[in-house]
Parts: structure tokens; C-alpha cells; sequence
């Protein structure tokens, strides 16, 4: 590998401009000049490359694209050993009149700051990552359904209690609503499923008034009156066996 | 067929009814003889972990079982056995209680069995337990392709609705088999699957993600009530070799000929 060469039909070179300019841009510290074209120096730059196409370049979370990956490893992962594992879905409330109030900086600045807030509450093996506009994700392996309330509500106490200073002087405070749903059980589960599960209770939380933590409740497999009723063809639900 | 069939993997059917005694274990030993009758290469696997009677109904004495493959006493190779009907069958044994609870280890072991064997077989039936249990749930999420078995009967039409329920909530089952055992007349089982499909379509698809295929029954057969069926059972023979050409006979093989085309 000769990088520095012109490029010619007979020996391809590689050009290398654009990444060590998106690196540059990162902040993030450049493979040492003097190995240029060496493997070690190769792998430098792919793995800076790698950290960069993981991350949100504004709160420095995992992207979706990174969570996208670790929902796969760890659906798998509970597929074989069944431990529980909850995901959250967390959204900021009101972000729009936020942004329409103070303008887009502000907004970003409350982005960073729920950001920032979020990591401290997560444990090592979670993770955190910006889903995407404001709302954010979150997986934590193995957290039993007993405790999946108390830390959805832990995560929107911490939120709710710090305030972001947008100027000198001046705070505005910030709340999040959360849904969540723990991982299927079984082998050959997808993960679009256990997001939009996750979306759901996100979506009840947001409907029942906001700042509020709602996780999925197990009632799926029970068969109503009323379905019955419809099996059955009578509307008598009462003299049903 | 089989020799095309070598170079791939086997489909994995779960056969699973949510309540209990509607024939079940009866249908997936009948079928795999049917399939077995076809040509095709049939392991049955009885993931009636806790109360297994694949053996009952096949009149075998198994001197080992899948406990002695969890346990590592054998190798699995060695507790695969010929059952009558030219098909293979990997037995639970009564004596499971301790892994009727869905461990890691069950989890573990029971995929692990699929994986090895895929590879050997046209076709794996899993016979799992009665009920929506989580090792049940378990054991269908191993299959490609899932089989409800149901009667005319009130009470297993609605267990049969709820297993299907949970099923495509959480397993995002999109396709599911339907086969009616025991209707009093032909055409009964075309009437069951249409009012199961009403109450699905009613109840079950407003829940699934949005934008999602809605999940369709598929009846791939239907089974008459023949006396014949009670006679197999009580002298533990395989119906279609005790009672070739007989009603119920006849429509466990038009099943079969579906699931192997």
C-alpha cells in the first residue's frame, strides 16, 4: 500500500483524503504520521472510521445504527440463556416547543445535556444510544421485570431534576417520557418486534400526560369475554363455557 | 427427493394445541409415518419435557432418553431411535420433571439438538407439551413453521386462539397450520378456521406493529372422528399401519402430502 503515490491504472492507490478529514474534523487524535501506508497504521484509521460511524456526533451516544447491533447480540444472548433484558425507549417532552422558544442551539444544548444525564444513569454493560431527533434508547441485560418500574422511574427522576442553563442566568428544566418492554424469550425473536413494543408503551406514556415512565404489562395471553363471544358467533358472553 | 434434500437443512414443525388430550402426540407419530411414507427422512422430538408419552403411544421401552443426553451420560447420536413407521425419534421419558422449567440449560440443549440435526433430516416435529408455558413457547420459537392442533370442542378452540395470540405477539408469527382433529363432519374444519381467522383478524392483528402482514391460518387438515383412532391408541399402534384406508387415516396422509409437497 503506497498512499502517498499518484494513482495509476496499473497501481490503485488509495485515497485516503476524505476519511482523515472526517477524523480530523472528529477532534480525534491522528494515526501517527510517520507509519503512514503500514497496517498498523491502516487499522488506525479504520478503526477510528468504525468509532466514528457509531456515534452521534452531537451527545457522543452510540447512533442507532451501533444500538441496532447490540439488540441483535443481545437478543440472541436471551434466546440462550434467558436472562431478562429490558429496553427503553426514552423521549423528550415538549422538545418541539423548546426548539420554537429558545431556537435550535438551545435545543441542542438540552439534547446534550439529557444525553449526558442518561450516561450517568446506565451501569458498564448498558447501553445508551440517540435513536434518532429526540428520542433516545436504551438497553439494559439483565435487569429482572421486578425492578424494570423502579429503574425507568430512577432514569426519569434523574432527568427531571437537573436543569440546563441555556445563558448566564437563565435554566430551563427538562422531563422525558419513557416506555418499555423486556426482550422476547425465544429463539428467532426480531428486534423491529421488541422495539415497536417498546414504541408502544412510549406512545401510552406520552398519551397519559407526559414526564412519565410506562412499562409493558404480561396480559397478552388472556382471551376476553368478548373474544370468546366472537369465537363461539353469540354476543352471550355470560352463558359461555 | 431426499437426495436434493441432503444438501439442505430439515423443516422444523412445531406441533402445539394449548389445552391438553386432543391428540397431539397421536398426530405428530401419525404424521412423521405419513411423511416417512413419502420418501422423507422424519425425527420427532418429544419436548413434552415434563410429561412426555411419545413412547406410550409408539409402544417403545426406552433405555435411554433425552435426560441422559442433558445429563451427558450418551451422546445424542445414541438416543436417537427407529420408531415404527420408518422414522426417528428422540424420547423425553416420563421422568423429566427437572427440566420441565425452562433453564438455561434447556434452552442450551434443546438448541443444540436442532442445530446438530437439522442437517440430517428432511423434516424435525417437535411434540411440545399442552399449554403456552414458556418452555412450550420455547420449543415452537426452535420451528420454521408451527402447527395448532384443535377440535370442535369450545374449550380447546379458545386454548388453541390464545396460543395463537401470544404467538404472533411474541414471536411475530406471521403464517400459522391449522389442523381440526376429531370433527364430526368434512368440512367442519373449514368452519373452525374461518371463525378462529374472525377473531384473530378482530383482536389479534390491531396489536401487531403497524404496517405488519396480518397473521393468516392456514388449514392443513382435517382429521374425522373414527373409532379406529381409540382402538390404535389403546393397542399403542401407529394408525396408518393399523388401519390403512380408513377415514382418519386418509386425512392424516392428505396433512402429510401438504407438509411435504
Amino acid at each position: 500500500m503506497h498512499p502517498s503515490q499518484p494513482d495509476t491504472a496499473d497501481s490503485p492507490t488509495l485515497r485516503l483524503a476524505p476519511a482523515m478529514q472526517l477524523l480530523q474534523q472528529s477532534g480525534r487524535e491522528l494515526p501517527d504520521r510517520r507509519a503512514v501506508g503500514q497496517v498498523v497504521w491502516l487499522q488506525a484509521v479504520l478503526d477510528g472510521l468504525c468509532e466514528l460511524s457509531s456515534r452521534d456526533p452531537l451527545t457522543g451516544l452510540a447512533n442507532r445504527r451501533e444500538f441496532e447491533l447490540v439488540l441483535a447480540s443481545e437478543i440472541d444472548r436471551v434466546a440462550r440463556a434467558g436472562e431478562p433484558a429490558l429496553m427503553l425507549m426514552i423521549d423528550i417532552d415538549h422538545f418541539k416547543s423548546i426548539n420554537d422558544t429558545h431556537g435550535h442551539p438551545v435545543g441542542d444544548l438540552v439534547l446534550k445535556a439529557v444525553a449526558q444525564t442518561l450516561k450517568e444513569c446506565i451501569r458498564p454493560m448498558d447501553k445508551v444510544a440517540r435513536f434518532g431527533g429526540e428520542e433516545f434508547a436504551m438497553i439494559l441485560p439483565n435487569c429482572p421485570p421486578s425492578f424494570g418500574q423502579a429503574v425507568a422511574e430512577r432514569v426519569r427522576k434523574k432527568v427531571e431534576s437537573c436543569s440546563v442553563t441555556i445563558a448566564p442566568g437563565q435554566q430551563v428544566g427538562v422531563t422525558v417520557s419513557l416506555g418499555g418492554a423486556f426482550a422476547p424469550q425465544w429463539v428467532r425473536s426480531s428486534a423491529p418486534l421488541w422495539i415497536d413494543r417498546a414504541d408502544q408503551q412510549l406512545y401510552r406514556a406520552k398519551t397519559e400526560g407526559r414526564n412519565r415512565a410506562c412499562l409493558e404489562q404480561p396480559t397478552v395471553s388472556l382471551v376476553s369475554a368478548e373474544e370468546k363471544g366472537l369465537l363461539f358467533g353469540t354476543s352471550k358472553f355470560a352463558d359461555l363455557p | 427427493m431426499s437426495d436434493s434434500a441432503s444438501t439442505k437443512r430439515a423443516t422444523v414443525l412445531a406441533v402445539t394445541s394449548g389445552k391438553g388430550g386432543v391428540g397431539k402426540t397421536f398426530m405428530s407419530a401419525n404424521l412423521a409415518a405419513s411423511l416417512a411414507a413419502r420418501g422423507r427422512r422424519v425425527l420427532v422430538l418429544d419436548a413434552d419435557l415434563g410429561l412426555a408419552n411419545l413412547d406410550v403411544i409408539l409402544n417403545l421401552f426406552p433405555k435411554v432418553t433425552l435426560h441422559d443426553v442433558f445429563t451427558g451420560k450418551v451422546q445424542l447420536e445414541d438416543a436417537i431411535l427407529p420408531a415404527p413407521g420408518g422414522f426417528s425419534v428422540l424420547l423425553a421419558g416420563s421422568g423429566l420433571v427437572e427440566y420441565s422449567r425452562l433453564t438455561p440449560e434447556v434452552r442450551e440443549q434443546l438448541l443444540r439438538i436442532i442445530e446438530t440435526l437439522a442437517p440430517r433430516y428432511d423434516h424435525i416435529l417437535i411434540d411440545t407439551g399442552a399449554g403456552i408455558s414458556d418452555v412450550v413457547l420455547y420449543a415452537v420459537s426452535l420451528a420454521d413453521e408451527v402447527l395448532v392442533l384443535v377440535t370442535p370442542e369450545p374449550t380447546s378452540m379458545t386454548d388453541a386462539y390464545a396460543t395463537i395470540k401470544v404467538l404472533a405477539t411474541q414471536q411475530g408469527r406471521r403464517e400459522i397450520r391449522l389442523v381440526v382433529n376429531q370433527v364430526g363432519r368434512l368440512g367442519e374444519g373449514r368452519t373452525i378456521r374461518g371463525q378462529l381467522q374472525l377473531v384473530v383478524d378482530r383482536f389479534v392483528t390491531p396489536m401487531l406493529p403497524g404496517g405488519e402482514k396480518a397473521p393468516t391460518l392456514e388449514l392443513t387438515g382435517e382429521v374425522p372422528l373414527d373409532s379406529s383412532v381409540r382402538e390404535a391408541v389403546q393397542k399403542r399402534q401407529l394408525l396408518i399401519e393399523m388401519a390403512p384406508g380408513c377415514a382418519a387415516t386418509r386425512a392424516i396422509e392428505a396433512t402429510a402430502a401438504k407438509l411435504a409437497p
